[in-house]
């Protein structure tokens, strides 16, 4: 049994320890907002955090979180009712189309800012480096600076 | 939604395009629809054909639930659609929610019908067809909210106006909310005549920038995909097909796979013979298990023995020798204007060239996958869709069962691009259900995607201009050998194979005196499909390209060149798909308007270059300007994009930038790194490794759209945006080195030259 956190809540997981943690979030505890794109640690889709840092959960085994603290897209928001500022920014600047990989994209955003929290272009373009096939990177682009105002703001 | 429909079959007549429906919702709110009857319309593959239906409903807290009828692929359609139904309800934007409406497919006396009318979402067609229909949804919705009120005050109809989501009387100074008035309006009939609409000056919400309606849900993770479709006591599928294209499972042991722990089934899966249609794209070993990681580590688990059809010698090397030596022979002349070949020996010049479009894979970042459970005498499918009316006749294909009582229900899509036009993912999940006897999520990995699709066609074009002592254009033929996108369509006979191929409306015909179109079947094994802006990302590449190489030959502008073929404003007939008409002269306005973006007659120098292009898509019309460097070792940075459109009335001008975009980025991922090979009959490429999808890292430093309306009728945005960038961009980079790209994609073939 692989005991873990998730979204500050502890969790256990009895199956199979070289699961993807991508797969236990998704068809164990049903958290569908982290999603599967390539399977090989590519695309980005698939980002969430561990221990505060941006991680690829399809190339992620399960046994590696054990004890671990894990943050998905659905436990980024402070509260309900407030969105972090990345997620503002996201809809203040209308980044989705599809908006698959937008969840990934976001918990790429919050670990770039939390280490440059003012990036510059090209920052941005050297540490976003995941996918998006509807190609809505110029917004991506715009919402990471805002979100960098915003957290400014706000701190 | 939970309302339901009250019909009243009496107003329904066959012989009129529409009827409708008035009622009342299980909660007591108001409801109304105006569904359309097409039977044919809904078949078609290639488009959502021009029937539309809606759903409206206002909430005892005077919200309003606008149902769009459309899968959302990321086109926008779940915003701009409502926008046309809100706008004549006169409703705030804010107060509006968008609901999908599932497929309506209904059994009636004469066949199957259409509940909401056509829902497929493909060839940017939906903003176009349903643009007077929705407005009129919304303003009968309208007089009906006014005709209760009035009633009500015991006043006329005629003293009383609506404000956003109000009606008001200002002889009694007296005003309702449209929820107090919903429950009465739904009782009255539904008004005969078609209801007057806005004067476009008066428009309130069309027009207007409006944000994605989900953008919440999307941020936060909860909106809903095909992939996230949980219902208890399902199974999980995956299947290993077959790698050799048309080959087969021959043998396979499944011994170690049943040991991994949660593999619950394993059983063949049976494809289309060669030539066949395609129901489903391949034969396979399906492995049903309890979690998608079980049935994932099952399938690798599998020791499967392949026969390899008929197409081993197939490879990208031989389907190119192919094309030349088809190119050497003659085809199918499918367009003969003037006296092509008389005009040829009059000619002072001849240009020629050669152009080479490679396949490429659709790539929706959301694999395919389905939910189905196929019962005794029904099924229910659950399937990110772009066109519902299929997976229904597909689940019918598979299990025999009555359409009628097949239920698709659409989910938001992570991406279309054409790939989900073909329901064939829809079949093997109800092939998997109907074996094991219960509901089943099909699951596609990246691997799957990548080396099974209907890939969009390959070809090679040969472009010759015959030039008068003036440098004038008086004779053309562009001769394409392509494997056609019809393969193994039913009812599409050889002859009609180029209609995929070449469009023969399509700029310049019509515009040089003695103009030919020919086309050279090849023959290949590749399975081919509808791709963003189809057949138009080829052509617009090879006319674009060659009317610059034209220029260059002559010592024209490029510029000039276009703007004197385009001519003046005026309407031409154009019977593709995006007609009845096609005016040049709006090509000319953007290409104008883009030129003094960038600063056109300005000399370049450093390896720096420009370059235009422009293209009439599905009734849109887009233009791209690339400014690029390129170093002496070939290095190529592109400096600068300004994209332009004119799509009539931007419905929502932010969606239109955003697809605009896309577009761009998806042409410039495209042209720059995109390809599908082929060896020994089996596709080589598997993931992004080595399917190489643009990242931020390569986007260009400056992006600009500019939308610029023309009026009229909107049209779609969804492929406009992306026909002219790859044209532009090579001819940038010749402008600013001289070496011209004549095959796609770009990669590397700079640093090449300039060894």
């Amino acid at each position: 049994m692989i005991s873990f956190v998730i979204n500050n809540e502890n969790v256990s997981f009895e199956g199979v320890e070289d699961t993807p943690l991508l797969w236990v979030l998704r068809d164990h505890f049903k958290l569908k907002g982290t999603k599967f794109g390539c399977g090989i640690g590519s695309c980005g889709a698939c980002m969430v955090h561990i221990d505060g840092q941006a991680r690829k959960s399809c190339t992620t085994r399960i046994s590696s979180v054990a004890g671990r603290q894990v943050t998905t897209i659905e436990g980024l928001a402070p509260s309900s009712t407030q969105l972090h500022p990345v997620q503002q920014a996201w809809i203040a600047e209308d980044v989705p189309q599809c908006g698959y990989c937008q969840t990934g994209q976001i918990m790429a955003a919050v670990d770039l800012l939390k280490e440059i929290p003012k990036p510059s272009d090209s920052d941005i373009a050297r540490k976003m480096k995941n996918i998006c096939r509807c190609g809505t990177y110029v917004r991506i682009r715009r919402a990471v600076h805002r979100a960098a105002e915003l957290m400014a703001e706000e701190s | 939604m939970s309302a339901r429909y009250i019909r009243d079959e009496k107003t329904i007549d066959q012989g009129r395009r529409r009827f409708l429906i008035g009622g009342l919702t299980a909660g007591g709110g108001f409801l109304l629809g105006i569904p359309s009857i097409h039977l044919l319309a809904q078949d078609s593959a290639e488009t959502g054909a021009g029937q539309i239906g809606f759903f409206v409903e206002i909430k005892a807290d005077n919200s309003v639930t606008i149902g769009v009828a459309q899968p959302e692929i990321g086109q926008g359609v779940r915003t701009a659609m409502p926008m046309l139904v809100a706008e004549e309800l006169d409703v705030e934007w804010s107060s509006v929610r968008v609901e999908q409406m599932p497929l309506g497919i209904i059994k009636t006396a004469d066949g199957y019908a259409w509940k909401y009318g056509g829902q497929g979402a493909g060839g940017s067609t939906s903003v176009t067809d349903n643009w007077e229909f929705l407005r009129e949804v919304g303003a009968t919705a309208r007089l009906m909210l006014i005709q209760a009120a009035a009633e009500y005050w015991k006043v006329s109809s005629d003293s009383c106006h609506t404000e956003p989501g109000m009606v008001v009387c200002d002889s009694l100074g007296a005003r309702l909310s449209y929820s107090d008035v919903a429950a009465a309006a739904a009782k009255l009939p539904v008004p005969e005549e078609k209801p007057t609409l806005k004067d476009p000056a008066q428009f309130r919400i069309i027009g207007k920038p409006a944000n994605v309606v989900d953008a919440r849900e999307i941020v936060t993770g909860q909106a809903r995909y095909g992939i996230d479709t949980d219902v208890a006591g399902m199974r999980y599928a995956v299947i290993q097909r077959c790698p050799y294209l048309d080959g087969g499972v021959e043998s396979f042991d499944d011994s170690k796979a049943r040991k991994i722990p949660g593999v619950v089934d394993v059983f063949k899966i049976e494809g289309p013979g060669a030539g066949e249609p395609y129901l489903i794209l391949a034969s396979g070993v399906a492995v049903v298990a309890t979690s998608t990681w079980a049935a994932l580590q099952g399938r690798k688990a599998l020791d499967i023995k392949w026969s390899k059809g008929p197409h081993t010698g197939e490879s990208t090397a031989s389907f190119w020798k192919q094309t030349e030596q088809l190119l050497e022979g003659s085809g199918q002349i499918v367009r003969d204007d003037g006296g092509f070949d008389e005009a040829m020996k009059q000619a002072d010049q001849v240009v020629q060239a050669r152009y080479e479009i490679p396949f490429v894979n659709h790539a929706p970042l959301e694999p395919q996958n389905c939910y189905a459970s196929v019962e005794k005498d029904k099924a229910h499918i659950i399937a990110p869709t772009q066109m519902p009316s299929g997976a229904n006749r597909a689940v019918a294909a598979v299990t025999g069962l009555p359409r009628e009582n097949i239920q698709v229900e659409m989910t938001r899509v992570g991406g279309g691009f054409g790939r989900r036009l073909t329901n064939d993912y829809v079949a093997e999940a109800a092939m998997i259900s109907l074996k094991i006897g219960g509901p089943v999520k099909l699951q596609w990995s990246r691997e799957d995607d990548v080396q099974h699709d209907f890939y969009r066609p390959s070809g090679m074009h040969e472009v010759k201009a015959g030039l008068d002592g003036d440098g004038n254009i008086t004779a053309w033929t562009q001769r394409l050998a392509s494997a056609s996108k019809y393969y193994r369509r039913p009812n599409v006979p050889p002859e009609e194979q180029f209609g995929a191929e070449l469009y023969v409306d399509d700029f310049p015909a019509g515009f040089i005196d003695n103009f030919r179109l020919e086309w050279l079947m090849v023959q290949s094994g590749v399975p081919r499909g509808s791709w963003r802006a189809p057949a138009h990302t080829a052509n617009a590449f090879v006319i674009q390209s060659f009317l610059d190489e034209v220029a260059h030959a002559t010592g024209k502008d490029p510029l000039q060149l276009r703007l004197d073929l385009y001519g003046e404003n005026r309407d031409l007939p154009y019977s593709n798909h995006g007609g009845p008409t096609f005016n040049p002269w709006r090509l000319s306005r953007l290409l104008q308007h883009i030129a003094g973006q960038v600063d056109y007659g300005k000399s370049r120098t450093g390896g720096r270059g420009l370059g235009i292009a422009s293209h009439f898509t599905f009734g849109g019309y887009g233009a791209h300007a690339v400014e690029v460097q390129v170093s002496k070792t070939g290095e190529l940075t592109i400096e600068r994009i300004v994209a332009a459109v004119d799509c009539g009335l931007a419905v929502n001008p932010r969606g239109v930038e955003a697809q605009l975009e896309g577009g761009t980025i998806d042409g410039l991922s495209t042209a720059l790194n995109l390809e599908i090979t082929v060896q020994d009959g089996q596709i080589v490429q598997s993931n992004f490794h080595d399917y190489p999808l643009l990242r931020m890292a390569q986007l260009p430093a400056v992006i600009e759209t500019h939308v610029l309306p023309y009026g009229g009728i909107p049209t779609g945005m969804g492929e406009m945006g992306l026909p002219s960038l790859a044209p532009a961009l090579t001819n940038a980079i010749f402008n600013a080195c001289g070496v011209r790209i004549r095959k796609l994609p770009i990669r590397d073939q700079l640093k090449q030259a300039m060894i």
